[in-house]
């Protein structure tokens, strides 16, 4: 990955006059750099990660969504009808057993099963779906949820 | 009551780094640029593999020389690296760290009376160990007009008839200094004139910067005079396991090993297996830390310098090494100022010799958040000067 890309995804509060002392580069090229890494939506968004469960009550399932393709278009347009449900959150095409995996978010297991049930479910081609509740976050976008451990590390060594 | 202690434990002073370390500990919110090791934890896989080479029951001795498929590994890997040729079978050492390594050249190439001529700001334990091993120390001063390089024509003035080994330490502790493979050259020509053994220790060798890392041994006419000292502790942040290794020919491999079979019997085989991990799987990891090395190496150079306290830019290593003399303190008084004031922690330059006076030790193996709020503290105590 790019430097600069990697540092803010690491931190994205990270500001141009960081990131250019931390690369060697000036603070013009480090700002039209992440410019052109907006343009062309290499850079999405920018947001926070948040330990859901601390912030508010939230439950969310990883579904497991058998798709029946159309000739032409393939997945996609079964694809493009999911993601456009707010409650989705992520949706992916995958190889293997079942087609798209769908992580949906809802206030509690009723709205969650309901929306399954009554809008995943129910949609035209597809053929089935798999419901796994989730039970805990280990680890996230490469961010670990518990708390990290101290550094056992002596204070002045050689 | 006869004195009890040998001479040589009596002359050599007690660790200058000791007693910081002694000062800091009764302060828990001190941020420390004090270190001299990796703050990264050694990797996950290397650990993994070390638990289960635990889980196989691998608890034994090995042979004296280390186990032959991690010496194998490491011949390779200077193989393809460096393009230089060590026979795993007999010119390569397993050594419980580097330190061990040193400890074991000196005293396979040393007789009481030889000089050993150690540049400094040198690492601490050069000289000591030099002294028990009932030789001399003879300190060739560097400083900071030269970037802390090695000066031939100091060198020349050092070198004496009973001059029998140099010691080079590039990528240095304490400074970050790094040498050219030209500039290493002069002195590989001191080495030859004077028939000196060159013990390099080149732990720091992966973490370089800028150009790349010239082993001591692969300039021309050197294989046969030198002992590279090299080891796991920097690059893999495995400081703990306690493995390293020596590359030397054949003769001063054996002398060696026969110091450590008798001292060390072998060095603990539960790091050795780790390492083969390290050497096998390390490649992403390392260069993930490098990478944030670097970053952090221009961070604090950059503000040291705008600080006002002068800092050449250290290609290697993670040290800073800068000058203090604006302040008017000498290193010491700055040290244990700017900790019992600002509570952080550097290190004197005189921990690493008399030339380190007018300048401080500053690591930047600690998070970048923790370098940042340091050397804003440092900024806040030398204006307040
Ligand atoms: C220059 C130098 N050599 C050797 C060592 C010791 O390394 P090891 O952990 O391999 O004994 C250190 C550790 O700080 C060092 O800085």
């Amino acid at each position: 990955m790019d430097e600069i890309l990697e540092i803010l995804v690491n931190d994205a509060r990270t500001s141009p006059e960081e990131i250019a002392g931390m690369v060697g580069k000036t603070i013009a090229e480090v700002k039209s750099a992440i410019k052109a890494f907006e343009d062309n939506h290499t850079i999405l968004k920018y947001t926070t990660i948040v330990n859901k469960e601390k912030a508010d009550s939230v439950v969310q399932a990883l579904i497991e969504v058998k798709v029946e393709p159309q000739r032409g278009i393939g997945y996609d347009a079964v694809g493009e009808r999911i993601i456009n449900f707010p409650e989705v959150v992520t949706a992916y095409l995958l190889s293997g057993t079942y087609d798209v995996l769908v992580v949906v978010e809802g206030k509690d297991l009723k709205e969650v099963a309901k929306f399954v049930s009554e809008k995943l479910a129910t949609l035209d081609r597809v053929t089935g779906t798999v419901t796994h509740f989730l039970l805990k976050k280990y680890k996230e976008h490469g961010v670990v949820f518990h708390e990290k451990e101290k550094n056992k590390r002596l204070q002045v060594s050689p | 009551m006869k004195d009890r202690i040998s001479t040589a434990a009596r002359s050599v002073p007690p660790s200058g780094i000791r007693k910081f370390f002694e000062m800091v500990l009764g302060m828990p919110e001190v941020i420390s640029l004090g270190v001299g090791e990796p703050d990264f934890v050694a990797p996950w896989h290397i650990r993994e593999a070390c638990i289960y080479s635990l889980e196989k029951g691998y608890t034994m001795y090995t042979s004296n020389y280390g186990l032959l498929e991690l010496r194998e590994e490491i011949s390779k890997f200077y193989n393809q690296w460096h393009n230089l040729d060590y026979n795993p079978e007999s010119e390569i050492l397993i050594t419980t760290g580097v330190s061990e390594g040193y400890d074991l050249a000196i005293r396979a190439l040393v007789n009481p009376g030889d000089e050993v001529l150690i540049p400094e700001p040198s690492y601490v334990s050069y000289k000591p160990c030099t002294v028990f091993a009932g030789g001399k120390p003879v300190v060739v001063t560097t400083n900071a007009e030269d970037e802390f390089k090695v000066r031939a024509e100091n060198l020349r003035a050092a070198v004496t008839e009973k001059s029998k080994a140099l010691v080079i330490n590039y990528p240095n502790n304490p400074t970050g200094a790094t040498m050219t493979r030209k500039e290493l050259e002069e002195i590989a020509d001191i080495a030859v004139e004077h028939d000196l053994t060159v013990i390099s220790d080149e732990v720091y060798g992966r973490l370089t910067y800028e150009g790349r890392h010239t082993p001591f041994s692969s300039l021309e006419g050197m294989r046969d005079r030198t002992v590279i000292l090299d080891g796991f502790s920097k690059a893999y942040a495995m400081t703990g396991f306690r493995i390293a290794f020596s590359l030397a020919p054949e003769d001063i491999t054996d002398a060696m090993m026969k110091v450590h079979q008798y001292t060390m019997l072998c060095a603990p085989i539960t790091g050795q297996m780790s390492a083969i991990e390290a050497l096998r799987n390390g490649e992403r990891e390392v260069a993930t830390m490098t990478r944030e090395y670097n970053r952090r190496r221009r961070v604090i150079v950059k503000r040291l310098n705008e600080i006002g306290l002068t800092c050449f830019t250290p290609k290697g290593a993670f040290y800073a090494f800068p000058s203090i003399k604006s302040t008017g303190l000498s290193s010491e008084e700055f040290s244990t100022q700017l900790l019992k004031s600002k509570k952080v922690a550097v290190v004197p330059g005189t921990a690493f010799g008399e030339c380190g006076e007018g300048h401080i030790r500053c690591s930047y193996a600690t998070s970048m958040e923790d370098l940042k709020t340091a050397l804003n503290r440092i900024e806040d105590f030398t204006k307040s000067l």
